[in-house]
């Protein structure tokens, strides 16, 4: 790493302009957000011009920003009843009808030549959300796709085999999105009667132990967040 | 005339050389396989979601559970995510002693790996000569941490707690009478340090052991020369890190091209293959135990004359020692609000990549200023591998699959999460 990080990220917007929105360096990576109608084009320069050619998609996720900030236990106001107590339900978000989902998709790039890192977000609109896929650009991108697409349902396109990957054969829904409960929909059991496994709603419910807490805390700052 | 068919076959989930729960559709024209299919997710336990409903801390466990053969190392990944984000800096003695379990969990994780891989095709003796030494290195983390398995002793700032002094000795028992037990025990008299020394002092000649029995072995070199090739474009396109890329020919090693902690300091080798097929790999992994040995001596050596602090003296972080708690009185406000709240990380996001002995392994951590993470992703090296699996095994015979995947070194805990 001989160039620094600035010199780096202006180079980028040099190349790019107008197509990355944000251009953000904290704890020494670069981040830049562009939108899915470049995200091609852009990663295919990415990879292929010597400049950059970041050889390598080392990862890529989905993320649901649609809780992002919110807490479950209030520390900051009191109300004539003193602070509030105890939280019985994580931040579970449920969406109302039409309402615009929150989901950006990041990716992790690693070049070998320039000995860098890079990572890119791309918040698609539509709902369910669709995006291009990567995989004629980075291979290792199918199955961090299928992925995506099982934990968040995002729709790939072009795509060849978007199956579920990680979740039950028949499985209903996406379980990392921030609707989603913690402790699911459905359990299976077996039921000697039928002399099978079936499914059936969930029994346990969910206990919040340790509520969450946003707390302003100076002493971490580190400056360049 | 008969209509001629393909034969799909199914390969797991129980079945002893598919390490774990791997289920593979295999469409077979006859003997040679056309295409494969892994099934994943029998292991799931959805770790990134309950991470996020778990204040920091009560996740590094987790991190144990994920690659269940190198523990620490995937808690070096977490912890050094959380580290980044605070902006915090462990003291340079835990800096030393991450990097020496950093590279005892190496060779732990290598020797499971040679055993079972051999064992998968055909070599039985050299899996009792591997847990003949992973025995030695279990009881390192005995000592260290109370378990021999899930260590949990990484955390924000250092790590847990110092080197004792002391190593647990063997007891007689029904199977050990008092004589045997003596010889168990001999090099247990000191401290953990001088056990880890006298441990770096015979590990060398229990590699050459492994090298004896299957280096130039006839059969060894049958079943993994020229099987599962794969060129250095092709394992940069799949996303091939650590053994599994260096074996292909590039010299890439996070401990080189992105020191952390003090690999810096570290002398060692990378070493690389030319063919990358399966024996290539292996050489490769037999070296890189060599190279592992070699750090954990010159960590040994600078541990054994520097004395200091292993974690930060941050009681905001960090809970103060029990005896401080007891007569305390912020001592135990701070126990108190560690336990039941944990600590609030500032808003921002974070990629700590680690060189794990299977390839990269990194944390991407976003947090909002909560007590808990907002999303913790994992990205596993054997994720990436295992989705190569179709194009490794093309062409190749039923038999050689097991090769394959003995020689990508799968463990499903990390691949499932």
């Amino acid at each position: 790493m001989t160039e620094s990080l600035e010199t780096f990220a202006s180079r980028l917007q040099g190349r790019f302009a107008d197509q990355i929105s944000v251009c953000k360096i904290a704890h020494g990576q670069v981040t830049i957000e562009i939108s899915p109608v470049n995200l091609i084009n852009i990663c295919q320069a990415l990879r292929d011009e010597p400049a950059f050619s970041f050889e390598q998609l080392s990862d890529l996720c989905g993320v649901d920003y649609s809780t992002y900030g919110q807490a479950e236990w209030e520390t900051q106001d009191t109300t004539s009843t003193g602070f509030s107590r105890g939280v019985y339900k994580g931040v579970f978000h449920k969406p109302e009808a039409g309402e615009k989902h929150n989901i950006a998709v990041v990716y992790h790039l690693l070049s070998l030549k320039h000995n860098r890192r890079l990572r890119l977000r791309c918040r698609p609109e539509s709902n369910p959300p669709r995006i291009s896929s990567v995989i004629n650009i980075w291979s290792s991108a199918n199955w961090y796709e299928r992925e995506a697409f099982d934990l968040f349902g995002i729709l790939f396109e072009g795509h060849p085999d978007l199956r579920r990957l990680l979740t039950d054969y028949g499985f209903v829904g996406h379980p990392f999105r921030k609707d989603f409960p913690l402790e699911g929909n459905v359990e299976v059991r077996y039921d000697p009667e039928k002399q099978r496994v079936v499914y059936q709603p969930v029994t346990i419910t969910n206990r919040v132990l340790v509520p969450k807490v946003i707390r302003e805390d100076n002493r971490f700052k580190t400056g360049d967040s | 005339m008969p209509e001629i068919r393909n034969m799909t076959m199914n390969f797991g989930p129980q079945h002893p050389a598919a390490h774990g729960v791997l289920r593979l559709v295999l469409e077979m024209d006859g003997e040679v396989i056309e295409r494969a299919d892994p099934h994943i997710g029998l292991l799931h336990r959805a770790t990134e979601k309950l991470a996020e409903s778990k204040p920091y801390n009560q996740s590094i466990g987790y991190m144990d559970r994920l690659d269940y053969v190198s523990m620490m190392c995937n808690e070096h990944a977490y912890v050094r995510a959380i580290e980044m984000l605070l902006g915090v800096t462990p003291p340079l003695r835990a800096q030393y002693i991450r990097v020496m379990y950093s590279e005892i969990t190496r060779i732990l994780n290598h020797l499971l790996w040679l055993a079972s891989h051999g064992l998968d095709i055909g070599a039985m003796t050299i899996f009792l000569y591997c847990f003949r030494e992973r025995e030695d290195l279990m009881d390192c983390y005995e000592a260290v941490s109370g378990t021999r398995m899930h260590a949990t002793y990484f955390r924000p700032g250092g790590v847990y707690r110092d080197l004792p002094e002391s190593m647990p000795h063997y007891q007689p028992s029904k199977w050990h009478n008092a004589e045997e037990v003596r010889k168990l025990n001999e090099n247990r008299q000191g401290s953990l340090l001088d056990f880890i020394e006298s441990f770096t002092d015979r590990f060398p000649v229990a590699v050459d052991e492994y090298e004896t029995l299957l280096t130039d072995n006839r059969i060894w070199k049958q079943r993994t020369v020229g099987i599962g090739v794969v060129s250095p474009e092709r394992a940069l396109q799949l996303g091939f890190t650590g053994p599994m890329l260096r074996g292909s020919g590039i010299a890439w090693d996070l401990r080189k091209k992105q020191p952390y902690e003090v690999y810096g300091q570290m002398d060692f080798d990378i070493p690389i293959g030319t063919n990358g097929d399966c024996y290539d790999r292996y050489v490769v992994r037999i070296e890189e135990m060599r190279q592992s040995n070699r750090i954990i001596k010159q960590c040994v050596d600078w541990l054994r004359k520097n004395p200091g602090p292993v974690i930060i003296d941050d009681h905001k972080l960090v809970p103060p020692s029990r005896v401080e708690m007891k007569d305390d009185m912020e001592s135990l406000i701070h126990h108190f609000k560690l336990f039941t709240e944990g600590y609030c990380v500032p808003e921002g996001e974070v990629y700590s990549a680690v060189e794990h002995p299977k390839g990269e392994f990194g944390i991407y951590l976003v947090s909002d200023g909560a007590n808990k993470p907002y999303r913790v992703k994992i990205r596993a090296a054997g994720f990436a591998h295992l989705s190569a699996m179709n194009e490794m095994v093309q062409g190749h015979m039923l038999a050689d699959v097991v090769a394959v995947i003995g020689t990508q070194d799968i463990v499903f805990g990390e691949i499932d999460r």
